[in-house]
């Protein structure tokens, strides 16, 4: 029998049809729309005369450019409220759910997918973001769309895409204290740059990988496309089973079983061939943090910036571009660089399990006087269980005030922009010039980083202060 | 929705050398709240091209006089990051309908060819020798040929073949979309969806 790789498994069982020397016709089990995308997307649909043809299988919710405070009054500013109205009109127009601001399921699209047990191994999933990638820790094919194709799933549940290149990068051992799946991730990325994976799917796999709970896996796949992957996809396990068990829209009852059944099928088969792999140690990950303006730019935190001895020229010329947009020079220390704001929030870093390392870490400190602190829930949900396990009032009582949910900063479409100049250290997954507002200079790092910023106001390994906390004691 | 038909272009060349320009650059997050497809051009590289007043940067090459042109030569992995749409219809809106690079972003690629931008991948040393021959010669003209797959600087003569798959040719070629193709398996696809 052909060994097959988990990724090409789903990916076969989607195809309606092939073309010779040309794409696959793909059919999309789940599709997640939000305000920005998909306007234009539904006015085309409609000059075509065309309707939704499976409207139960693509589910809305606004994120990208809602405000993070006062959700329950109208939206002030006119061009994103216009949006979010459209998407609610086009929603009830066409039948299909809409979680909207303020109700219980409300938050950004790829945290409310998993959360609520939506997106289920085996799927596939596209959505008009790139960070849809984050739904391939559950061992779905999930990815970003252009508006086009929103058009076309809607019209037709399918889109025309050649398959993948497949790529496999394997991470064994153990992480050491103090670093998370974010560095993980940093760290590959700046080993193979920020355009290392076009043109492929990446599996995960090894056993740093195994040993990450969900939440930790959702990082590590939203943030594949910052290599210019596809995606990238984890395989179901124990893990996966017990998050979804009992999720709103998961199976139930006998229909639970049979999907898990199912779920253990769905792994890379013994001897299956990728295109490329990677091997990496857990043991040589360190807390990361980026310099420049792609987050293949990134280094350990107690490293220095990389010089330019041996660069190519034209390379050089990008390199000291992006250093001198972020205000620094080659060789320097990354650690006591002075910062002004922190964020923790996102896609990538914006779950319950994010907000309780920063909590934990915080709890008992002070934020330093020279920083400004926005948290922000990836999800009502998230939010609810902050406030619940008492994670607001150690924020609070720290210095720290917990926003409602949204993309918020992460792309700053709505007010929650960093002024010009200014430097940011962010739990999200981008790092581009004027990323998290115009003229905004964005360093990425882990939500333990971020926190570890925020109590000492400039570049900080979050183990310095874990050791000192431990000879404290 | 449909678009021009794309044939054989000939036109002068507007160099863009930065390597790895995201769609952020391409088109700014904060000029992403249309509810309509119309006027991305205008803001097309907003942040490199205006000032925070709005002024133009006369160093930027889209403020540059001496550069015109439908083709826009840009640096290695062109259109990285988000998966905006919007960064291509600023690009044709603005009226490039080709990109030349040595690396295409994934998505960007794709975004490109439904929206009927040929994006045409070329070796890193024809990259390079278009980028010196524009410098040299700002009224330098290049030819893309769909049809027989080639790109040619014309000074020189010097050619390269690039690929793009069969079915996106023809649709580049008469303007169409992947909606009709996809309308027309209507069955299969409603059979399918029944097996899930």
């Amino acid at each position: 029998m052909e060994k097959k790789t988990l990724f090409d498994k789903i990916w076969d069982a989607h195809v309606i049809k092939s073309i010779p020397n040309g794409p696959d016709v793909f059919f999309i089990d789940k599709h997640f729309i939000h305000e920005v995308t998909s306007p234009v997307a539904f006015l085309n649909l409609e000059k075509r005369g065309n309707k939704v043809m499976f409207p139960e299988r693509t589910v809305a919710t606004p994120d990208h450019n809602v405000p993070t405070i006062d959700q329950d009054k109208t939206i002030k500013d006119q061009l994103s409220r216009m949006q979010v109205e459209k998407l609610r009109e086009n929603c009830a127009k066409h039948g299909i759910e809409l979680h909207d601001l303020g109700t219980d399921h409300h938050g950004i699209v790829h945290v409310i997918g998993p959360e609520l047990g939506i997106t289920q191994p085996g799927m596939t999933i596209v959505c008009g973001d790139s960070h849809t990638s984050t739904h391939g820790a559950f061992g779905t094919i999930a990815f970003g769309i252009g508006t086009s194709e929103v058009e076309m799933v809607f019209a037709t549940q399918c889109i025309m895409q050649a398959k993948a290149k497949k790529m496999r990068i394997t991470v064994d051992g153990e992480l050491g204290p103090g670093v998370s799946s974010k560095d993980i991730i940093l760290y590959i990325i700046s080993q193979i740059s920020a355009s290392g994976g076009t043109g492929y799917f990446i599996e995960y796999a090894g056993s740093a990988i195994r040993a990450l709970s969900m939440e930790a896996r959702m990082t590590i796949c939203n943030m594949s496309i910052e290599m210019g992957a596809r995606g990238g996809l984890i395989a179901p396990d124990e893990t996966t089973f017990e998050y979804l068990n009992g999720k709103d829209f998961a199976p139930k009852g006998a229909a639970w079983d049979e999907a898990v059944a199912y779920w253990k099928t769905l792994k890379t088969d013994e001897g299956a061939v990728f295109d490329l792999e990677y091997h990496y140690n857990a043991e040589d990950i360190e807390p990361m943090i980026t310099y420049g303006t792609n987050p293949g730019m990134g280094v350990k935190v107690k490293d220095h910036i990389p010089t330019t001895e041996g660069m190519k020229e034209s390379v050089k010329k990008s390199y000291i571009k992006s250093l001198d947009y972020m205000g620094f020079k080659p060789g320097e220390p990354m650690k006591g660089k002075k910062i002004d704001y922190v964020f923790v929030g996102s896609c990538t870093n914006g779950r319950i399990e994010d907000l309780r390392a920063v909590a934990n870490f915080v709890k008992g400190k002070k934020k330093a006087d020279n920083i400004t602190a926005w948290i922000v829930p990836g999800s009502r949900e998230v939010e609810k269980k902050a406030i619940a396990e008492g994670l607001v009032q150690i924020l609070e009582e720290a210095g720290f005030k917990l926003r409602q949910p949204g993309c918020s900063a992460c792309l700053a479409m709505n007010d929650d922009k960093i002024p010009s100049g200014k430097y940011a250290v962010s739990t999200s997954n981008r790092n581009f010039e004027g990323r998290q507002g115009p003229g905004s200079r964005t360093l990425l790092a882990s939500p333990l980083t971020v926190a570890a910023v925020a109590i000492t106001g400039e570049i900080t390994d979050p183990r310095d202060l874990i050791e000192e906390l431990a000879l404290e004691k | 929705m449909a678009y021009d038909k794309f044939d054989i272009l000939t036109s002068r060349v507007v160099p863009l050398s930065s390597e790895n320009v995201d769609t952020d650059q391409i088109i700014p997050a904060r000029f992403l709240k249309a509810t309509e497809r119309k006027g991305f051009g205008d803001n097309l590289f907003r942040d490199w091209r205006y000032d925070s007043e709005g002024n133009p940067k006369p160093d930027f090459v889209l403020n540059d006089p001496t550069y015109e042109g439908k083709i826009l030569l840009a640096g290695k992995n062109f259109g990285s990051g988000s998966s905006r749409e919007h960064a291509v219809w600023a690009i044709y809106d603005y009226g490039f309908r080709c990109v030349v690079s040595s690396f295409f972003a994934d998505i960007f690629k794709n975004n490109c060819l439904n929206i009927g931008v040929l994006p045409v991948t070329v070796s890193p040393e024809f990259a390079d020798e278009l980028f010196e021959a524009v410098e040299a010669d700002p009224a330098t003209e290049v030819e893309v040929d769909i049809n027989k797959q080639t790109i040619t600087l014309l000074s020189t003569g010097k050619s390269e073949s690039f690929d793009i798959n069969s079915y996106k040719k023809q649709n580049m070629k008469n303007g169409f979309d992947d909606i009709d193709y996809l309308l027309n398996l209507n069955d299969e696809i409603q059979a399918f969806e029944a097996n899930r």
